[in-house]
């Protein structure tokens, strides 16, 4: 089925935050710190407040005396919404102004004086917790070093005892470099607070409007039934739109104080430097195995660099998000992590970018770690991991961190994906060309030839209430289905698309079950006033959780409507059949009530049984069992230009397995957006610092994003096993190419120079210098 | 300044001060908001439309440089209630997901396919290349413009 | 988004019309052509010129010519015509090989020659052609032309001999029948600015180098150039070690700084190997490879 949505969005009649435009509307603009880390001595905005078209200039001081200088983030921790004190990020708030348009709130910001006294500045998380390192966090009461937390998860002395008698180990360090979502559209908010009603409407660019209502209850002190959070079109998320940025809440304050709605949208390098980076993981990997290449067990340490302030977005009891289900797709007893995590002076976040909450970097560890075991023993990759994968008769599979994968059937993807490649031609190819690479008067210029492979296990779909939550919001979602007299049905979700197709998918689910078409069913999102209340869309949890919810609702609805069919028919509920959208007598077809006469009966006056209300409507809270486990298995072909560094992606296979695929073309498109994600992850995408905590990837000049010339004709397959304990037995997939892919290119990368192993991004000159035996460091400037 | 801009066939004249980016005049002083700004380097596209029948990024043209022209824009893309084929592709293969480099992107396509009705993939690639897309790989993209060479034809009976 | 600062809009019809606009206004007018190097430098507010003078209705200098024994390119000629121009197509190939690598289509629609030289970005492509093709620049104000070479042009950085109250109006490059050119660029994605990129031409009498031309552009080269690897060209059979002495020379002799598209060992090495694949596509193309 085509999508729903694309008749507004193919004729620019998307309507997007900074396509609102209300009367009296007043714009503004932030004014971001230059430094680092510097006390802030002084802010003169006299000047600013003197510029005929400034309506209002606002400091963190003003905002101290409000007590709104600092607010919660997602983790428990604090942020300035403007600086007080110090700046501890190039790119924190500062001062804010809001001004008639958005030129003169501009210029504006260039009349603010602020006098710096600049500070040594916590670059390198590998000397964050130096003896005599700054302290950035001197806010934060008894705070003597620059920990955050350490976290840990496996069984400690298991893994230990395993590794003690492993006859191969292989160790290596890695970074997942610090990364952004980088979304098309920055992020933005119109806020308009009615003086006379007290209600704020919220317009914002948010992947989770309820939880931002309550949020913005806890913070501002508003009551919540008067907020209403307004997600319009949303220019994509990734990630991106979880969190609750500085400039939201100041676009409140900017209209509380003026009275007049106030817009404010991100340029591209405040959204680039300081909204939620992902990634910005350091990690120390050990693998144990027999000579033979049967896994033992896996051993990492992690140093998360999460900035200046602990503002990961992941459910409160997973301090590292889901990091801890690293032992991957594999079968072995002994697993153990221990995580770091420390502040820097870079910008905060850490879970964003379509990472299934760190289960990107979960990935990419032990696909490394494999392939580097692989690389050890001289074994082929497809073939250690065949023997290690997890086989179909072990689901549901209890991982050694304490995770159930609910279905698979790993072996079948695997080969699936190699026949796809052809996978032993490929290798044939390759041999051949080394071969001929040694020859006498071989051209030095001829590309290497590298084929990659990874395969992931992601789990989706947070999730158990009693596991997870998100500062004590449970993350279950609310949906409302209501059939009206004739037949036309509304479905109200909590969840928030940002281009995944909700409109389309969800009234699929929902005609699946009780038959009425598509076309029928309009999907209601984005508006906390009109739609029930949910966590929202993120770590590709929109089907499996609300997905769940909407097919359970249409449940209650057919089973609804089977009685009160039964009562047009004058039978017994028992003596009714289903078929597609119609209740009827058994033996005598005829008989029947399609769903929209049965809900023009069930708003007639029909008579109902005892206990049977009006109307066809079902309201339902679904609480997931469990996540669940979508798996792939993705090849990459490159080929490297020896001299010069650069990196061609030749082929891409990706097989997904997300069980039953409800809309085919949109779960196509969902995986073709993951894989250029991991390939501009692999080959260009990183955010570096220089010395002074200078941000080097502070716009689209600098944070490259791949365009259609880097990407290749990717080739997709499946294999489909559905979810047991999901109603319709589909898995989440928005996040499976982007956490699965960057493996595969690193890996196609390093086997095309056979060298163990090297940091992404292959930009030219990382891969030169990798090939070179020197490689860089990704995360630094380079020197 | 005032200025006077033809966009989409009809003419708009405006005060403006003369900084303002043609983009802004497009979207704020005209209300068609069809067309999108994603970057303020001249790299992502989205805000592409034509100038005298030539797509260029309209974050990085000046409206006053646009006086006396002809700005076409994704709202003009439509002609006479009936879809480009551009669009139509678009909708038929999957080209677009959160939509917001889309108008930028058929800008860009419409102005190749007047060109060249009948690109291979890899010019289309690189006819593309200046315009950033986050959702789609591109993939489908450049199917939609494949889909939208090769009804071409058949649209334009349509119309007739 | 960043937005420029406040500053008054005059266009000019006729070169001599924004000439005089030039005297009128001063040193603080500057000239917008495509103005996708100006705009997005005055959107950061590092330029901040009081006033703008449009010369996009300047279409007499929109033409590529063959005057006499020279190829003539007017400064307001856009990129998209100099990929596509077939004249220029028919002397050089080096002009749609690195106009390809310019930016993206869409710059290139409105982007113009005079203007990427007058910006004299450090990692300009063009600046690299016309120091490999050894063109000369016209300039000319209110009362005079003078004509400056293209390796004199640079005076620095974002500096060239364009002075206040003159205008660029035109490249010139002689014809070079025998000969064969190519560019060789490699960048971190589609679109961005070169790590290091190199064009050269050939000029072979026979089996022998008569003439040659060497730019490198991203890595400072000095006047986007390298004589002293030209040097070690001319007069040689330009066989594949000579090529490699004069590559390596060129690596060695330029003065690129680290920066997040390479260190500086890379980029040297980059500009040897460049350099050496332009040559070498050079001569086989003199020698009559079509490719």
């Amino acid at each position: 089925m085509l999508r729903k949505e694309d008749a507004r969005f193919v004729r620019g009649q998307g309507h997007y935050v900074d396509d609102v435009n209300l009367p009296g509307m007043l714009h503004s603009a932030i004014l971001r710190s230059p430094y680092a880390h510097a006390r802030i001595v002084s802010i003169d905005t006299s000047a600013a407040e003197a510029h005929p078209k400034v309506k209002a200039v606002i400091t963190g001081k003003m905002l101290e005396d409000l007590k709104l200088a600092w607010m919660p983030t997602l983790s428990g921790d604090v942020v300035a919404v403007l600086a007080t004190d110090k700046v501890r990020f190039q790119g924190q708030e500062v001062a804010y102004v809001v001004a008639e348009d958005e030129y003169s709130a501009r210029d504006a910001l260039e009349l603010i004086e602020v006098d710096y006294e600049p500070l040594p500045a916590v670059v390198d998380a590998k000397h964050a917790l130096d003896p005599d390192a700054p302290i950035i966090r001197d806010d934060l009461e008894g705070r003597a070093d620059n920990k955050i937390y350490d976290w840990e998860a496996g069984d400690a002395a298991a893994c230990d005892e395993v590794f003690s008698n492993a006859e191969v180990v292989v160790s290596e360090d890695m970074i997942y470099p610090r990364v952004h979502p980088a979304p098309m559209e920055t992020c933005g908010s119109v806020a308009s607070l009615d003086k006379v009603t007290g209600k704020l409407t919220m317009w914002t660019t948010t992947q989770a409007p309820h939880a931002h209502r309550t949020i913005y209850a806890l913070v501002a002190g508003l009551p919540e039934q008067k907020i209403q959070v307004i997600s319009p079109d949303i220019g994509g998320g990734f990630g991106n739109k979880v969190g609750i940025y500085p400039g939201y809440v100041l676009s409140i304050v900017g209209s509380i104080v003026t009275g007049a709605p106030v817009k404010w949208m991100e340029d591209r390098s405040e959204n680039l430097m300081s909204t939620s980076f992902a990634r910005d993981y350091h990690m120390h990997g050990e693998i144990a195995a027999t000579k033979e290449g049967k896994i033992l067990g896996l051993r990492v340490h992690v140093l998360a660099d999460h900035g200046a302030f602990n503002g990961v977005a992941q459910p409160t009891k997973f301090p590292a998000g889901f990091f801890h289900i690293f032992t991957g797709s594999y079968d072995y007893p002994a697993a153990h992590c221990k995580v770091t995590a420390v502040y820097t002076n870079k910008a905060l976040g850490g879970v964003a970018y379509a990472c299934s909450f760190r289960i990107t970097e979960a990935v990419y560890l032990v696909e490394r770690m494999v392939t580097c075991l692989a690389y050890e023993l001289q074994m082929d990759p497809a073939e250690l991991r065949m023997k290690n994968l997890l086989r179909p008769e072990q689901f549901p599979y209890m991982s050694p961190t304490g995770w159930e994968y609910d279905s698979g059937d790993y072996p079948r993807a695997l080969k699936e994906a190699m026949r796809i490649a052809g996978y032993e031609d490929l290798r044939a190819e390759q041999a051949a060309r080394r071969a001929r690479a040694t020859e006498p008067g071989a051209d030095p210029s001829t590309p290497l030839m590298g084929i990659g492979l990874s395969f992931f296990t992601e789990g989706v779909g947070a999730g158990p209430r009693k596991h997870m939550d998100i500062l004590g919001l449970g993350m279950a979602d609310g949906c409302e289905l209501r059939v009206h007299p004739t037949g036309k049905a509304q479905l109200r979700l909590s969840v928030q698309t940002q281009g995944q197709g909700h409109e389309t998918t969800f009234a699929q689910i929902v005609s699946h079950v009780i038959g009425l078409p598509p076309e029928d069913i309009e999907v209601v999102h984005g508006d906390t006033d009109n739609t029930p209340f949910g966590l929202g869309t993120y770590g590709s949890r929109s089907t499996p959780v609300s997905g769940a919810a909407a097919a359970v609702a249409a449940q209650r609805i057919k089973d609804k409507a089977r009685v009160i069919a039964a009562a047009a028919l004058e039978c017994s509920v028992e003596d009714l059949e289903w078929e597609h959208g119609r209740w009827y007598v058994k033996g005598d077809p005829s008989q029947g009530k399609t769903i929209a006469e049965i809900a023009m009966a069930a708003h007639s006056s029909l008579e109902l049984p005892e206990g049977v209300e009006g109307h066809l409507d079902a309201s339902v809270v679904y609480n997931p069992p469990n996540l669940t486990y979508p798996f792939g298995a993705y090849i990459c072909v490159v080929d490297v230009d020896p001299q010069t560094g650069a990196v061609k992606v030749r082929r891409f296979i990706a097989v997904d397995d997300c069980g039953p695929r409800i809309n085919p073309m949109i779960v196509e498109g969902q995986v073709h957006g993951g894989l250029a994600d991991g390939l501009g992850m692999a080959l260009m995408e990183v955010i570096a610092f220089d010395p002074d905590g200078n941000n080097l990837g502070g716009s689209f000049m600098d944070y490259l994003l791949p365009t259609s010339m880097e990407c290749p004709s990717w080739e997709l397959g499946e294999t489909v096993t559905p979810s047991p304990h999901h109603p319709i037995g589909v898995k989440g997939v928005g996040e499976s190419a982007t956490v699965g892919s960057p493996p595969a290119v690193v890996n196609a990368v390093l086997d095309a120079l056979q060298i163990r192993h090297a940091d992404m991004p292959f930009t030219p000159a990382m891969t030169w210098r990798a090939l070179q035996g020197r490689p860089m460091r990704p995360d630094l400037a380079i020197e | 300044m005032r200025v006077a801009i033809k966009v989409n066939g009809q003419e708009c004249s405006s005060e403006i001060e003369p900084r303002l980016l043609l983009v802004h005049f497009l979207r704020s002083t005209l209300g068609l908001t069809g067309t999108h700004w994603g970057c303020d380097t001249s790299n992502c596209g989205a805000c592409t439309v034509w100038l005298d029948g030539v797509p260029v990024k309209s974050c990085t043209t000046l409206a006053a440089m646009a006086d006396g022209h002809e700005v076409k824009t994704i709202e003009g893309l439509e002609s006479s209630g009936v879809l480009d084929p551009v669009q139509q592709g678009f909708i038929e293969e999957h080209g677009l997901q959160c939509g917001f480099c889309t108008p930028g992107m058929m800008m860009a396509a419409r102005a190749l396919l007047d060109r060249n009705p009948d690109p291979d993939e890899a010019t289309i690639r690189e006819a593309i290349s200046g315009n950033l897309c986050r959702c789609t790989g591109y993939e489908n993209i450049v199917r939609a413009i494949r889909w939208a060479a090769a009804h071409q034809t058949a649209q334009e009976g349509a119309i007739a | 988004m960043q937005v420029p600062a406040v500053f008054d809009y005059e266009r000019a019809s006729t070169v001599e019309d924004a000439l005089a606009l030039l005297v009128r206004h001063g040193p603080e007018a500057r000239l917008i052509a495509g103005g996708h190097s100006l705009l997005p430098m005055m959107k950061l507010r590092l330029a901040r010129p009081d006033v703008v003078i449009d010369i996009n209705e300047l279409k007499e200098l929109d033409y590529i010519r063959v005057e006499g024994d020279e190829l003539a390119i007017g400064a307001m000629t856009r990129h998209a015509t100099v990929l596509e121009s077939p004249l220029l197509a028919q002397h050089y190939h080096i002009f749609a090989e690195a106009e390809r690598v310019i930016a993206d289509p869409l710059v290139r629609n409105r982007g113009t020659v005079g203007g990427s030289l007058c910006q004299a970005d450090p990692s300009e492509d063009l600046s690299a052609v016309f120091a490999a093709l050894r063109g000369r620049v016209m300039i000319r104000s209110a009362t005079q032309t003078r004509t400056v070479d293209a390796r004199g042009f640079h005076v620095g950085p974002y500096q060239t001999e364009v002075r206040d109250a003159e205008i660029l109006t035109e490249v010139r490059v002689p014809l070079r029948p025998g000969s064969g050119s190519c560019y060789q660029k490699v960048e971190r994605r589609a679109g961005d600015w070169s790590i290091a990129a190199a064009g050269a031409f050939v000029q072979l009498e026979g089996d022998l180098v008569v003439d040659v031309g060497i730019g490198i552009t991203a890595v400072g080269a000095e006047q986007f150039t390298c004589s002293e690897a030209e040097e070690i060209l001319r007069g040689s059979d330009g066989s594949e070690s000579v090529v490699e002495t004069a590559a390596r020379r060129c690596g060695e002799l330029c003065n690129p700084s680290a920066d997040q598209r390479g260190p500086v060992d890379y980029k040297r090495h980059l500009v040897a190997v460049l350099v050496g694949r332009a040559l070498t596509k050079s001569i086989a193309r003199a020698k009559g490879d079509m490719s």
